[in-house]
């Protein structure tokens, strides 16, 4: 594709017994989501199995996943930081293995730890990476001042990184992944650990810069961050994209919202099942927590239809719920491995 | 400019950024530049040692401390390389179109330039003390030399112990175990007034051979004649082995 910023292409990687030591935490612990996902990287499996992806020049593309799904090994290729085992990867036109210098030219990345000097001061830093970026004393100087008052950080003076609260600090690592204003833009979960105030810095950075026409790719584990950022979106899990769309079309192969409905006797769940109005396959059932819930379409009729239904069955339901679906669902629909669902059903 | 000129356009940088971390932490370098000083008047004075040496032990003791200072080196690099690993300030030169070396060649020429001065202070304390080579200008230099050799391949150890480990707890465990290395020397005493079979590791120790040499140039006990080749070839020995595994391991970051 012509107008294509990242291609990926059956990429393969798994990590080697002795090798994986140095290339340190491929996937940030801090949020076990999916703690015993069994094809996890952590555990032996590959990382990348097989995942394809195209990002057209100019978008934003969210890549959303758990941890273990390969998100991070995915973005250290994609930054030359890491070799493919196997694939045809290729940044800003050029080859990710053969052409790492030229692909180093065009990308800024944005990793999950602060990648920064945390002993120079924020001006400090910046001069020294736009002088690796063979600015020239004056022009990586000029560039630091640039940054320094786009992001909020001017007054910041010689204060050492090391003292800057969490969002100063992914402000001014963002700043640096901006020196030479790159064609292709990495944020390996830019938001991870940042409070709402971060949070929303962090958002509205990416998307001035997105105006200025940067290719970004994303990566998350947070569905809002990806709809609220995105353009488009691929749901990755175990090393290969499950599913991919923009954040309406996703949501609407999810199902939208979902009802749930807590009973008062948990003996009759398998006849509250047959009257809700939905397909029967799509209900999920827990019968220790006397617990329904299903997607559902037209979120108002629904909840109607539900209510009514089950007042004239004569079943008592202690609660009813309409809310979005969380990531887990949403992975346990376009995922296929269902285990949950069998194991609850 | 061509790929040769950004080599050194990139490592004469990263040198600077070592410098200016200096300029952040005073403190901790002025302690790095007294800890050997400390150490040198402890043993000269303090601990009283110098079992089997003929002559005076000023003269036994400073190229021993000049030669401890150059070998626990060696720490300071490894604790350096694995913080910047660990923050993943790594991560970013390695994504950006410098040329790669220039990391760890930043690294040596600070860590290089670091060990030159503290060489100089301990110099110009042992002189205050009273301490005077008898070698002349050409063994002088020449002593300089062979401790800035020995320092070279403590340095590429460093960097291949961090590389290698990556954890600070490594870090902490070389910390403790350069004392013993360090100490099975003879930085202080005579191997000849040791146990048969300890002598001997203390003669086999690299940081010893450096030391003989030292003293030799210097002119003062302790020196042997022609012990200079093995001061050469020691840290020669260690880069040769040292300096391919700590490029290749850099190299292989990114398997």
């Amino acid at each position: 594709m012509a107008d294509a910023a990242i291609v990926v292409e059956e990429a393969r990687k798994t990590y080697g017994g002795k090798s994986a030591k140095s290339t340190k935490n491929p996937e940030s612990t801090k949020h076990p989501k999916n703690p015993e996902n069994p094809k996890s990287a952590r555990n032996g499996g590959p990382a990348l199995d097989g995942l394809d992806l195209t990002v057209a020049r100019g978008t934003v593309h969210g890549v959303l996943g758990p941890n273990g799904a390969g998100k991070t090994t995915l973005v250290r290729i994609l930054a030359t930081l890491l070799r493919p085992d196997a694939g045809r990867i290729e940044v800003a036109g050029h080859d990710v293995v053969r052409e790492a210098y030229a692909v180093r030219l065009r990308i800024g990345l944005l990793g999950q730890h602060a990648a920064l000097d945390e002993e120079l001061g924020g001006r400090q830093n910046l001069e020294l990476f736009g002088r690796l970026h063979h600015l020239g004393a004056r022009r990586a100087r000029a560039r630091a001042d640039e940054l320094l008052a786009r992001f909020g950080l001017a007054g910041t003076g010689r204060k050492a990184v090391r003292q800057y609260s969490g969002g100063m600090r992914r402000r001014l690592d963002l700043a640096a992944s901006l020196i030479t204003e790159p064609e292709v833009l990495f944020l390996d979960e830019p938001t991870t650990g940042l409070d709402p105030r971060g949070r929303a810095e962090v958002w509205d950075s990416v998307r001035s810069l997105v105006d200025g026409g940067t290719t970004v790719l994303l990566t998350t584990q947070y569905l809002e961050e990806a709809d609220q950022l995105a353009d488009r979106i691929s749901l990755v899990d175990a090393g290969r994209v499950v599913a991919d769309g923009t954040a309406d079309e996703l949501k609407a192969a999810v199902g939208g919202d979902r009802v749930d409905v807590v009973l008062r006797d948990a003996g009759q769940l398998g006849a509250a099942v047959a009257l809700l109005p939905v397909p029967q396959d799509t209900v999920t059932v827990d019968t220790d927590r006397r617990l329904l819930s299903a997607p559902v379409t037209d979120r108002m009729a629904a909840l109607a239809g539900i209510v009514r239904a089950l007042e004239e069955a004569g079943i008592r339901a202690e609660d009813i719920a309409l809310r979005r679906p969380t990531l887990d669902e949403v992975f346990l629909r376009l995922t296929g491995h269902d285990e949950r669902v069998k194991e609850t059903a | 400019m061509t790929g040769t000129t950004y080599a050194l356009t990139d490592s004469w940088t990263m040198t600077r950024r070592e410098l200016a971390r200096w300029g952040r932490q005073p403190v901790a370098v002025v302690v790095n530049l007294v800890f050997p000083v400390m150490l040198l008047l402890m043993f000269g004075y303090l601990v009283g040692g110098g079992r089997g040496i003929g002559g005076d032990y000023l003269d036994y003791l400073v190229p021993g401390m000049l030669a401890l200072t150059m070998a626990f080196g060696l720490e300071g690099t490894m604790v350096a390389v694995t913080q910047d690993l660990n923050k993943g300030v790594v991560d970013r030169f390695r994504s950006m179109p410098m040329a790669n070396g220039a990391v760890l060649v930043g690294r040596s020429a600070a860590d290089m330039l670091q060990s030159a001065i503290g060489l100089v202070v301990l110099l110009a304390v042992a002189a205050a003390l009273g301490w005077r080579t008898d070698g002349g200008p050409g063994g002088f230099l020449g002593a300089v030399g062979l401790l800035l050799l020995f320092r070279f391949a403590m340095l590429w150890i460093g960097i291949h112990l961090a590389l290698v480990a990556g954890k600070p707890e490594l870090v902490q465990a070389v910390q403790i175990l350069v004392w013993p290395v360090g100490f099975l020397s003879n930085a202080f005493a005579a191997p000849e007034s040791m146990p048969g079979w300890l002598g001997t590791v203390v003669q086999w120790n690299p940081m010893s051979q450096t030391a003989t040499a030292v003293r030799d140039l210097f002119g003062g006990p302790g020196g042997e004649p022609g012990h200079v080749w093995a001061a050469v070839a020691w840290p020669l020995a260690l880069l040769a082995v040292f300096f391919p595994l700590a490029v290749r391991r850099f190299a292989r970051l990114s398997r």
